[in-house]
């Protein structure tokens, strides 16, 4: 059992233990946050000023497609699953996960799948050029052969999504140290239990609808062509089953790490730890009936509208306790501001916002205007970027002492956060103005209207891009040459996993802790 | 022993398998769309990749059960396969109810808006849909020229008095009766009689190869007898995708039953509190099961 | 050390504003808010969405204010203690209920407005509006007149000419979708190939065009006026090139328009009727080409690999007359070689088809008369 790391590159590609295949996800996601990041920058110098300058419209497309499939599946995602990987065994108690050779194949799969999704770049017709959505029949009668291609990699994908998501419900729910109640869980641990259900619940949902388009577009099925009796419209109801979900699956974690690091800086307990973990599951079950509100406009029955319209608004309601909470967890707290906790409140602030445009675009009468602008644009960029990536770079500044040992620079830290927190609201909140003002989302040129916005977007951009560089050099600094970081490592911080040496051992909780 | 050192889990070594494993998958994928886009060596990649899987999930499988003999599982580990096994299933559930839900979705919604309204009119020729759709919107509005025609038959129930000629009737007494023998299989079993444990379970594995069979045999008339395809409008579609997607995963399911079978006779594998090879079959099995019984009625009865 | 990062942050946000400010100089009438528009509907829209935005931004004052309250008054560094309470159902209770009454306020006005956008019934003029890649096709039910829409030729020179822009670029067409002021239009929505959406946000009418369905919309605008929208559902390449301009006249002008319209359609019959010189065919064919024809198989006929089939050498252009004709009249279903038969009169489409045939290398030295077109549609 003593096992130690293995040496050389064997350890990676081999491994079975949580904290090797956490880090790797973590690298994983971080390469295709820049991938990701190229496309959009990509996207944004095309849309720099009216008129074709850099590249063509048909490959613009497969940008747009591509940046929005490697961000959610290649980035978001697989950061929590790192995040998972590394936290929830030492936040319970657990030696390990607990299936960990299949934990090493979930991630395995990964860069398999991905490497299959961009290849298409370089074969004929190009590659996925339908939208991250890639509604019917765009991407079945008139896709570029490489859909195919598509196809398969969302379904291992999904594979490996499935399989992560059964090995932390397994974990989460078979392997706590004695006295670690499921009322004590850290939040991190609830809301990843939370989310992988509704992982287990939409990725096989997924694997259903790409199965329909590739029986569609090679088997001669008619699912979504109404000339056989079938309906593209169909497509978007399954597609979005899985998609909004989908949506929550890329926050829910965040919530986790946001109450974690919250009440650590204010020094104080979080506030209303029950409530947040039911309006957690509040929100994961609305999540299911909530799918057509990106459907407004398709010409569904008066009646179907309204029932999706007011389910939707519902959902602010449990989310308006969580940020409550944490306000009030800040209340009357002894608060300092370091990385970690500026990130979690500008998460909190500029999530709300988005969370605001959210419930505009559930008004479905205004989502007549809003929908497939900018504005929506707007709106899943406040939620996505200061949503999940921020609470993702708070929990990396958070626990990476723990992991390495070492502490980053905080002055360093500082800069990054600032030059990200300017740069993204320079590039995403000029959206909402030329998006209310009528520019359609997925086009590679438009109206000089939208020209001031566009260029002040673009070049937003490229100072968030610039602060991402910097983090990247302050993780790798940070690694290389950082102080050496304290066990507790910062003040208010509770849980297990700052009860073990930093950086962590290799092997954590061998013999399960007694949890009072 | 020292408890102290004793691990309270066991966190195996480190494995190539996950490695190949992904490997073997990507080859089958990337094999399969080449080999669908029409790209000269698909075939053969894909059969690589496949055959690669295949051998390491053998080994896989291999390594786990002599883990277990070895006595390296703690019942802990054995929960974590319980609740591995229970929510893989719970994923194959949705995976069918995505399939269901399209069935729904087009005779409840699309059908009736293809058949009523200025979209009936203007552009099917006034289209009038009934499930099963034996006439295609396609053929209302183009004839003979469409592209999407309808089944010439469909499988739909024949009225209770003919069910004994009825394929799907007896697909459904072999499965509910192959649910049974396996319950029966694993009481014996239960009871430490593996003579009889042996005997139920091949019984079982003997009715899931028996069914595959008659399904084909279905499929063959559907094809032969009563142009009933995949390219027969969406009747067509749905009837061929789930009961296709149920007969996969039967072959799965008696595939995986089969080599519990094999377990237990040629290597004595198995007893009354060591089993879950045995039982993560079973709950599968019972699980295609109920499938079929969902079928059996939203696919064939309310045909 | 925290000092210093509350200078940087004032520094920050104040490059911020700097930052956006040439931006809100440069322009004047830069446009922030959403279109009001000309409708009783588009108005109740703009409304709404006015109420909700406030709504949110009153939320939005009461919880940052707070937030911020807190994390300037209860900073470590100001010698705050930390409380120690963690619990309140009061409160819990209190922060549900009160959001939840805010929304169900909100519902009412919403459902009110909805109703009103499905209330198709009892309209005075029905127009079937059909997407295509990516072009509109209108069609007057019961009046006998229809015709396509496509992206202006001005705009169109402008998309890679590196020059400064037109007012109207990208949201003019070559020809104008009229309507009467004063009545209900009906608008039936449908596509052709993809899904498309058709938007004119002055109307606020938005709906998706779904081929093999009809979707229903309506409108009635009381003012004559012109209005301009854009596809607004991803339909392919040249998805952010199929503008829409609704144009609302008196019913009097209206209707003398229609009559013009019936007129040409029979000048286009009659000079079906003429013979024409192959130059005259290629040239004329030059122009048609480059207006249909180039967004997909290129100016330079060589098409986009793998999407778009090359005419340069093309089997089909330099084979058996009667496959291009259906080609180009029948289209190929299935993909997005959509038939060109309402589309082209058969002046056009002989002139385009004797064109393909005789450039980019494809010498066949055959001219197609207007006659060849109007046989081969009659064939059918
Ligand atoms: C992390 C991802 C994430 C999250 C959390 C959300 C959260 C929400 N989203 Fe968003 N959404 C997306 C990602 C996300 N969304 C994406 C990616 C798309 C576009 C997909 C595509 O087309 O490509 C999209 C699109 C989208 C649409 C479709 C728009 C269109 O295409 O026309 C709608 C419509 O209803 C919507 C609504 C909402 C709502 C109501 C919430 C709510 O959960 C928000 C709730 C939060 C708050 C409201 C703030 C806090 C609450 C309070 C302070 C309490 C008091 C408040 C009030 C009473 C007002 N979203
Ligand atoms: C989590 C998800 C996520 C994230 C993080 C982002 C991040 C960004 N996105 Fe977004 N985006 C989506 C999810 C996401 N996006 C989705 C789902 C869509 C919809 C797609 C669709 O319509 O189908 C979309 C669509 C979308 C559009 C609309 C495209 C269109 O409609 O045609 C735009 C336009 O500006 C955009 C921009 C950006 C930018 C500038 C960032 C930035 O935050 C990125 C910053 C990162 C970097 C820049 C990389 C790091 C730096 C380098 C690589 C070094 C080089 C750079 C410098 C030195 C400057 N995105
Ligand atoms: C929206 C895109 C689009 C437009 C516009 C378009 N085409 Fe096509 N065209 C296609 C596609 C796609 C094919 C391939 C069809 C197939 O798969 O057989 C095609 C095929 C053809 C072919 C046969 C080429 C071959 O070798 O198979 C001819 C000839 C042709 N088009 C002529 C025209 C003419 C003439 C016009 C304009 C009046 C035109 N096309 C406009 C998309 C378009
Ligand atoms: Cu048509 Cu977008
Ligand atoms: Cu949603």
């Amino acid at each position: 059992m003593a096992h130690g790391p293995a040496k050389g590159i064997s350890r990676w590609l081999f491994t079975t233990n949580h904290k090797d295949i956490g880090s790797m996800y973590l690298w994983f996601s971080f390469a295709m946050f820049f991938m990701g990041g190229i496309f959009a920058l990509v996207i944004r110098a095309e849309l720099f000023e009216p008129g074709l300058q850099i590249v063509e419209p048909a490959f613009f497309n497969q940008m747009t497609t591509l940046h929005g499939l490697v961000m959610v599946f290649g980035a978001v995602m697989p950061a929590f699953v790192g995040l998972a990987n590394w936290m929830l065994p030492m936040m319970v108690g657990a030696p390990d996960m607990a299936l960990p050779r299949m934990n090493n194949w979930s991630f395995w799969i990964l860069p398999f799948a991905f490497a299959m999704m961009t290849s298409t770049l370089f074969m004929e017709g190009g590659a996925p050029n339908f939208g991250w959505t890639f509604y019917a029949p765009l991407s079945t009668t008139y896709a570029p052969d490489s859909v195919t291609f598509f196809i398969f990699a969302v379904h291992i994908m999904g594979a490996s999504s499935i399989m992560g998501a059964i090995n932390i419900v397994a974990t989460i729910l078979n392997m706590r140290a004695p006295g670690m109640t499921l009322m004590k869980m850290p939040l991190f641990v609830w809301t990843w239990l939370i989310t992988a259900y509704l992982l287990i619940a939409v990725m096989p949902v997924l694997a259903g609808v790409v199965t329909m388009m590739l029986m569609d577009i090679h088997f001669g099925t008619s699912f979504f062509d109404a000339a056989g009796g079938g309906d593209p419209v169909l497509f978007q109801h399954v597609f979005w089953f899985f998609g909004h979900p989908e949506v929550y699956i890329m926050i829910l974690p965040a919530f986790g790490v946001v109450s974690a690091i919250i009440p650590t800086f204010a020094r104080k307990p979080l506030f209303g730890y029950s409530s947040m973990v039911y309006a957690t599951a509040s929100i994961a079950f609305l999540s299911f009936i909530v799918w057509a509100h990106h459907m407004f406009t398709v010409g569904m029955p008066l009646f179907g509208e309204l029932v999706f319209m007011y389910a939707t608004m519902l959902i602010a309601v449990p989310t308006g306790v969580k940020v409550f909470n944490w306000v009030t967890t800040m209340w009357r707290g002894s608060m300092t501001f370091e990385t970690p906790m500026l990130f979690s409140i500008a998460f909190v602030i500029l999530f709300t916002i988005g969370g605001f445009s959210g419930l505009m675009l559930a008004i479905a009468p205004a989502d007549f205007q809003y929908h497939d602008t900018y504005f929506v644009v707007a709106h899943f960029h406040y939620v996505l970027v200061p949503g999940a990536i921020f609470s993702i770079t708070a929990a990396v500044y958070y626990w990476l002492p723990k992991w390495c040992g070492k502490m980053y620079n905080e002055t360093l830290g500082k800069v990054h956060f600032w030059l990200a927190f300017a740069g993204l609201n320079i590039t995403f909140f000029p959206m909402h103005f030329s998006g209310l003002a009528g520019m359609p989302r997925r086009i590679p040129d438009y109206n000089p209207l939208w020209a001031d916005w566009n260029m002040i977007s673009s070049i937003g951009s490229l100072l968030f891009g610039a602060a991402q560089v910097l983090f990247l050099y302050i993780v790798i600094r940070t690694i290389v040459s950082g102080r050496k970081a304290t066990d507790g490592v910062w003040d208010g911080a509770e849980g297990l996993e700052w009860t073990v040496a930093s950086p962590a051992p290799y092997h954590t909780f061998t013999t399960p802790p007694e949890v009072k | 022993m020292d408890t102290k050192d004793t691990p309270s889990y066991y966190v195996p070594e480190q494995s190539k398998l996950p490695l190949f494993a992904s490997l073997g998958l990507f080859l089958t994928v990337f094999g399969l769309g080449s080999w669908i886009n029409g790209s000269g060596n698909g075939s053969t990649i894909f059969l690589i990749g496949f055959a690669l899987l295949g051998f390491v999930l053998y080994r896989w499988f291999a390594i786990v059960i002599d883990e277990n003999i070895r006595g390296m599982n703690s019942i802990k580990l054995k929960t974590s396969y319980v609740w591995g096994m229970g929510w893989f299933i719970f994923s194959e559930v949705m995976f069918f109810a995505a399939f269901f839900g399209a069935l729904f979705y087009v005779r409840t919604f699309a059908l009736p808006w293809l058949s009523e309204g200025p979209t009936s009119e203007i552009l099917w020729n006034g289209f009038k849909g009934e499930w099963p759709l034996m006439e295609t919107p396609d053929m209302a509005a183009n004839g003979s020229d469409a592209a999407m025609s309808g089944p010439g038959e469909n499988m739909s129930n024949p009225g209770l008095s003919h069910w004994l000629g009825w394929l799907p009737f007896w697909n459904t007494s072999i499965l509910l009766l192959s649910s049974f023998t396996v319950h029966f299989a694993h009481t014996s079993l239960k009871k430490d009689d593996k003579k009889w444990f042996n005997i139920w379970l091949g019984i079982t594995v003997a009715l899931g190869i028996i069914f595959l069979v008659l399904q084909a045999e279905e499929y063959r008339h559907a094809y032969a007898d009563l142009g009933l395809t995949l390219n027969s409008g969406i009747y067509g579609t749905t009837f061929f995708l789930l009961t296709g997607f149920h007969g996969l995963h039967v072959t799965l399911g008696t595939f995986m039953l089969l080599v519990q079978w094999l377990r237990s006779v040629f290597k004595g594998h198995f007893n009354h509190d060591d089993c879950f090879g045995f039982e993560a079959s079973s709950w599968y099995w019972h699980f295609v099961d109920v499938v079929w019984l969902g079928l059996f009625v939203f696919v064939y009865i309310l045909g | 050390m925290l000092i210093r990062s509350n200078r940087s942050l004032s520094l920050l946000l104040a490059c911020l504003i700097l930052a956006m400010l040439p931006g809100i100089g440069s322009a004047g009438e830069l446009q922030l808010n959403m279109t009001e528009g000309v409708t009783a509907v588009s108005q109740e829209v703009y409304k709404l969405h006015m109420t909700i935005l406030w709504v949110c931004v009153a939320i939005g004052v009461v919880v940052f204010g707070a937030m911020f309250y807190s994390m300037f008054a209860h900073r470590k560094s100001r010698g705050a203690k930390a409380a120690n309470f963690h619990e309140s159902l009061k409160l819990e209770i209190l922060w549900t209920a009160l959001p939840l009454f805010i929304l169900v306020g909100m519902a009412f006005p919403a459902t009110s407005t909805l109703v009103k956008i499905y209330d198709t019934d009892n309209a005075d003029l029905d127009i079937l509006v059909t997407g295509y890649q990516w072009k509109w096709k209108y069609e007057y039910l019961g009046k006998d007149v229809s015709f396509f829409s496509n992206l202006s030729a001005k705009s169109k020179d402008q998309i890679y000419d590196g020059k400064a822009k037109s007012e109207d670029y990208l949201l003019d067409v070559d020809k104008v979708l009229y309507i009467p002021t004063g009545k209900k239009v009906r608008f039936l929505v449908t596509a052709q190939d993809v899904i498309h959406s058709w938007w004119v946000p002055e109307l606020a009418v938005k709906r998706d065009a779904i081929p093999g369905f009809i979707n229903e919309a309506w409108t009635r605008v009381e003012e004559p006026g012109l209005f301009h929208g854009q596809c607004a559902e991803l339909c392919g390449k040249d998805h952010g090139f199929m503008p829409i301009m609704v144009e609302a006249l008196p019913p009097e002008k209206f209707e003398q328009w229609l009559e013009e319209q019936k007129a040409e359609a029979l000048a286009v019959a009659e000079a079906a009727k003429q013979t024409l010189s192959f130059d005259e065919l290629y040239s004329q064919g030059e122009a048609v080409y480059n207006q249909y024809c180039s967004a997909c198989h290129q100016a330079n006929g060589q098409g986009i690999p793998g999407n778009f089939p090359a005419i340069a050498g093309s089997k089909v252009a330099t084979g058996e007359l009667s496959g291009h004709l259906s080609v180009v009249i029948k289209g190929v279903s299935g993909t997005s070689m959509q038939s060109f038969a309402d589309q082209l009169t058969p002046v056009e489409a002989a002139a385009v088809i004797t064109f393909q045939r005789n450039a980019f290398g494809n010498n066949m030295g055959q001219s197609v008369q207007p006659i060849d077109i109007v046989k081969y549609q009659q064939g059918q």
